[in-house]
């Protein structure tokens, strides 16, 4: 008899860890998956909404590639686990054994408290439905109102101007994503969203969601006491591990499923992993709930090792990510904060029509690299971290920066603007 | 404050679309006087007909052009997949049987055009010396077609200065090297040569026929067998070998001219199925097989005086040069752009994109490279390609895109979101590392 996988959650976590079990041997694998039948790319949810994609895009695979691989796909919601008897139970009230349990229910919205939350026009966005349920709540409506200055608050906003939606962006910090971008990046990045006329509200909070007689968003009260009408209220204040139905179960969890750095958890031939999982001991300066595309996808190709017999521990390598805020790219390398690391020092250099701007932090006493931060400007993920892992010195890094451009044919090269400022601030010094 | 900037965003995008719908007016009131004209209006008002089916079509399209470039410097694919004529819907269809139907009457009943082709005398006589005939009818027509849709294209794609430069190159050879140039040769008494084709997309240049012609035609036309065979046998392996097979699909060739920019509307509709990429390695690779085949025939039966072959050969060559040069790259290829995407003939029927693929898949510098980790599987790439190739199914699994139909267009480049792909020229050596085992051998 074959080693009898199950996994919850068919996102980028269940999927990775599925085709990468099926790469390595012939376990018989189950991928149970409330939210959709086939497998598709959350991420891309924006560009359905706008029009960009159709559903069907969004989807990796064709439909016969699950079949031809023996990944049997199951849509149902898993309401409970019966874990010491090693068995599923499912909404419709049948069973499930397994061997092996690997848990990766993703995220949920997080949610506002406050009088009128529960209002037509009122959501968040994660799922599909969300964006099924956001295509009805904003057909022909005129504003908008999005809570939170996140990835998924910026996303928003582009996918509500795309539909000629006005939009006030409610944030809690001075600049937009400043909980994260240094100043410069997040002024950058404010002035760009003006320029596409979305009215960004820095320092506010949301107080009051105001309904009319029908149920509906009417408009909404700020913490400043100022009333913007609205027939929407986008709530994009971050997300929260999907782990409600194991509440009281004897599953271990903080915010997350705690898991060791072999994603196990608690109890024995039970796994967690992506959204889901909490790390007991998260890497240094690594956050303990990794709620990203590409560490689900990491933490699932570790895991499918470990599940089938090479216990491989996950290693989330160096830090990187990227996101687009409107029409800017946006890309980062090492552990870059909004303010330098203890023992860095940082080097800022920005475009003089703004838009283009590049970011390097090294420590103040060695002069090796830490990280890099790109705005409008791509650059190649395998040099960054080639020289950050080889604590690269700063002036040989400056100097070969040509080489990590990653724009296309014919873009400008800013490297000699780039080079000359950095010399100015910081001069070579003589060997 | 607040709410003047509101009302400055909407009155933006209604001021964008008042100006998009007068282009559309216009352009359909020029279509319409093509039609008067057509229908013999034409033959008495030649020059006043002229205008109104050039003029008002090419003006209303420049406006429908100039929307494009007050939108942000970023991607516009805004709404593609929300109307009808970018989704297959019916006004997709009407386009796509409008443009079948022009190309039947073009081929096979040109004395329906009669009254339009008149009103483009005075052009002729002009650039060839000589009047109009349906040919020239069409290059007008397409010249103007890929010059209006390429403005609107770099008001599209103007953030990427790859896409500016390689519309600006097939703009350009176009409107010198397939329209003027082959005009002016013609009127110096030259044989009619365009520079920027060879065999064999364009068949005839290597046909017993057309080089006994041209070496007759004295010294200019040995240089244009010369070049013609340079370009061929030289020029094309050289070229792809160190920059893809995009040096002649997206910068020079007319087909591909009129695809990225008239087809740009509908790159979107190309079929990404696994089904389809096995289709398309038959069917283009037979094409090369049956002019490969047309062509040694004619020279067989040219140097044995027909005693081989009798009439063969040429009926062989004939049915090729209907089925395939007539019906399949301008019927097809052409008109159905709308359901079936921009690149039909391109990807299914070329044979110079058959040659070319098959440099630049085993023997080239060329590839698409993918950034490490950085794809979120979004899909925009595969989306977009023309070609129907499924760049995602590469870059999510960070391998390099090396396939025979990618003609180098770079939008699935521009399209993404994360910066993951960057066409380039690198040592050949390393194209395939990185390639990974699948799931199921
Ligand atoms: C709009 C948006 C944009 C994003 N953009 C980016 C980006 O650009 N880059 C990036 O790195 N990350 C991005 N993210 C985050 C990224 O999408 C997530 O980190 C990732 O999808 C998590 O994958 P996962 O497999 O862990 O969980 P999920 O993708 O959430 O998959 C879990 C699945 O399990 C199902 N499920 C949950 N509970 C049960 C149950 N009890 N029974 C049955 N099924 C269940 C869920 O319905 C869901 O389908 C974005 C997220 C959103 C919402
Ligand atoms: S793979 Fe990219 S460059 Fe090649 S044809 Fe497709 S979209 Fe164009
Ligand atoms: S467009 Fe970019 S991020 Fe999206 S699937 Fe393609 S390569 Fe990946």
């Amino acid at each position: 008899m074959y080693l009898k996988v199950v996994i919850i959650g068919n996102g980028i976590t269940g999927i990775t860890t599925a085709r990468h079990i099926r790469k390595l041997n012939n376990a018989h694998i189950t991928v149970i998956s409330d939210e959709t039948a086939y497998f598709f790319s959350r991420t891309a949810l924006m560009y359905v909404y706008m029009g960009h994609l159709k559903f069907e895009h969004t989807q990796p695979y064709e439909n016969w590639f699950w079949k031809k691989n023996k990944i049997n796909l199951l849509q149902a919601r898993v309401d409970k686990i019966d874990f010491l008897h090693k068995k599923i139970l499912l909404n419709d009230e049948s069973f499930l054994n397994y061997d092996k349990l690997i848990i990766a229910t993703g995220s949920l919205p997080r949610t506002v408290d406050v009088p009128g939350q529960h209002l037509k026009g009122v959501q968040g966005l994660y799922h599909k439905q969300d964006v099924e349920l956001m295509e009805k709540n904003t057909a022909g409506i005129r504003k908008a109102v999005i809570i939170g200055g996140g990835l998924i608050g910026i996303e928003m906003a582009e996918m509500l101007h795309s539909r000629n939606i006005a939009v006030d962006f409610l944030i809690r910090e001075q600049h937009y994503w400043a909980s994260v971008l240094p100043i410069p990046e997040a002024t950058m990045i404010s002035k760009h969203i003006a320029e596409y006329h979305i009215n960004l509200h820095p320092q506010t909070e949301l107080k009051e969601i105001i309904g009319d007689k029908n149920g509906a968003v009417k408009s909404i009260i700020t913490s400043d006491n100022t009333e913007i009408e609205c027939q929407f209220v986008g709530i994009t204040i971050g997300v929260q591990p999907n782990v409600n139905f194991l509440k009281n179960s004897e599953i271990a969890i903080d915010k997350g499923i705690l898991v060791n750095d072999f994603l196990e958890t608690n109890i024995a031939d039970v796994y967690a992993a992506g959204d889901c999982a909490q790390f007991i001991h998260p890497k240094h300066k690594h956050p303990a709930i990794e709620q990203l595309w590409y560490t689900g996808k990491m933490q699932g190709e570790a895991l499918a090792q470990t599940i089938c017999g090479h216990k491989t521990m996950y290693n989330r390598g160096v830090w990187f990510n990227s996101a687009k805020f409107l029409a800017i790219e946006y890309q980062t390398y090492g552990a870059m904060f909004n303010t330098p690391a203890k023992g860095d020092t940082t080097f800022y250099w920005e475009h003089p029509k703004g838009k283009i701007a590049m970011r390097a932090n090294f420590n103040a006493s060695n002069f090796t690299l830490t990280g890099f931060n790109f705005m409008g400007i791509r650059f190649r993920q395998a040099v960054a971290e080639n020289w950050i892992i080889a604590q690269k010195n700063i002036w040989e890094v400056m100097e070969n920066l040509s080489l990590g451009f990653f724009d296309p044919e014919f873009f400008t090269n800013h490297h000699q603007p780039i080079l000359t400022q950095f010399l100015q601030q910081y001069p070579k010094p003589i060997a | 404050m607040k709410n003047e900037q509101i009302s400055m965003a909407l009155t933006d995008n209604s001021e964008a679309s008042t100006l998009q719908k007068t282009g559309i007016i216009l352009f359909a009131s020029g279509i319409l006087s093509a039609i008067i004209a057509a229908a013999g209006a034409g033959n008495a008002q030649p020059v006043l007909f002229f205008w109104l089916a050039f003029g008002l079509s090419t003006a209303g399209g420049l406006l429908y052009a100039y929307t494009y470039f007050k939108n942000p410097i970023s991607i516009q694919n805004n709404g593609i997949f929300n109307h009808g004529i970018s989704n297959r819907g019916a006004i997709a269809w009407l386009t796509g049987l409008l443009f079948t139907g022009f190309y039947i009457i073009l081929y096979w009943f040109p004395q329906y055009l009669e009254g339009l082709i008149r009103a483009t005398d005075t052009l002729s006589m002009l650039l060839r010396n000589r009047p109009a005939d349906q040919w020239f009818l069409y290059g007008t027509i397409y010249t103007v077609a890929v010059l209006v849709m390429g403005i609107r294209f770099i008001g599209k794609y103007r953030h990427s200065r790859y896409q500016v430069v390689r519309t600006l190159s097939v703009m350009f050879f176009q409107t010198g090297f397939a329209f003027l140039l082959p005009a002016v040769l013609l009127r110096l008494n030259q044989p009619e040569f365009y520079f920027s084709y060879f065999w064999p997309l364009k068949y005839s240049y290597l046909f017993p026929n057309d080089v006994n012609y041209f070496l007759n035609s004295g010294s200019v036309g040995y240089f244009m067998v010369f070049w013609g065979a340079v370009m061929t046998f030289i020029a094309t392996p050289l070229l792809t070998y160190n920059y893809g097979k995009r040096w002649y699909c997206s910068f020079v060739c007319g087909c591909g001219g009129l695809a990225e920019t008239v087809g740009d509307p509908f790159r979107q509709n190309s079929n990404k199925s696994l089904l389809s990429w096995k289709i398309e390695r038959y069917s283009v690779h037979s094409v090369l097989v049956l002019v490969s085949l047309a062509t040694i025939l004619l020279w067989v039966n040219s140097y044995t005086n027909g005693a081989v072959l009798g009439n063969f050969s040429g009926s062989f060559a004939k049915s090729y040069g209907f089925f395939i040069g007539s019906i399949f790259s301008g019927v097809v290829g052409t008109g159905f752009y709308p359901i079936f995407g921009s690149r039909v003939w391109c990807r299914f029927g070329c044979p110079m994109a058959a040659i070319l693929g098959i440099f630049q898949r085993f023997k080239s510098k060329f590839r698409i490279t993918t950034n490490g980790g950085q794809c979120i599987s979004c899909g925009n790439c595969s989306t977009y390609c023309e070609m129907g190739i499924d760049v995602r199914a590469y870059a999510q699994k960070g391998e390099n895109i090396i396939r025979a139909s990618c003609v180098g267009c770079g939008i699935c480049s521009a399209v993404c979101p994360r910066g993951v792909l960057k066409l380039e020229n690198l040592d050949e050596k390393s194209r395939f590392e990185g390639y990974t085992k699948p799931e199921i051998n």
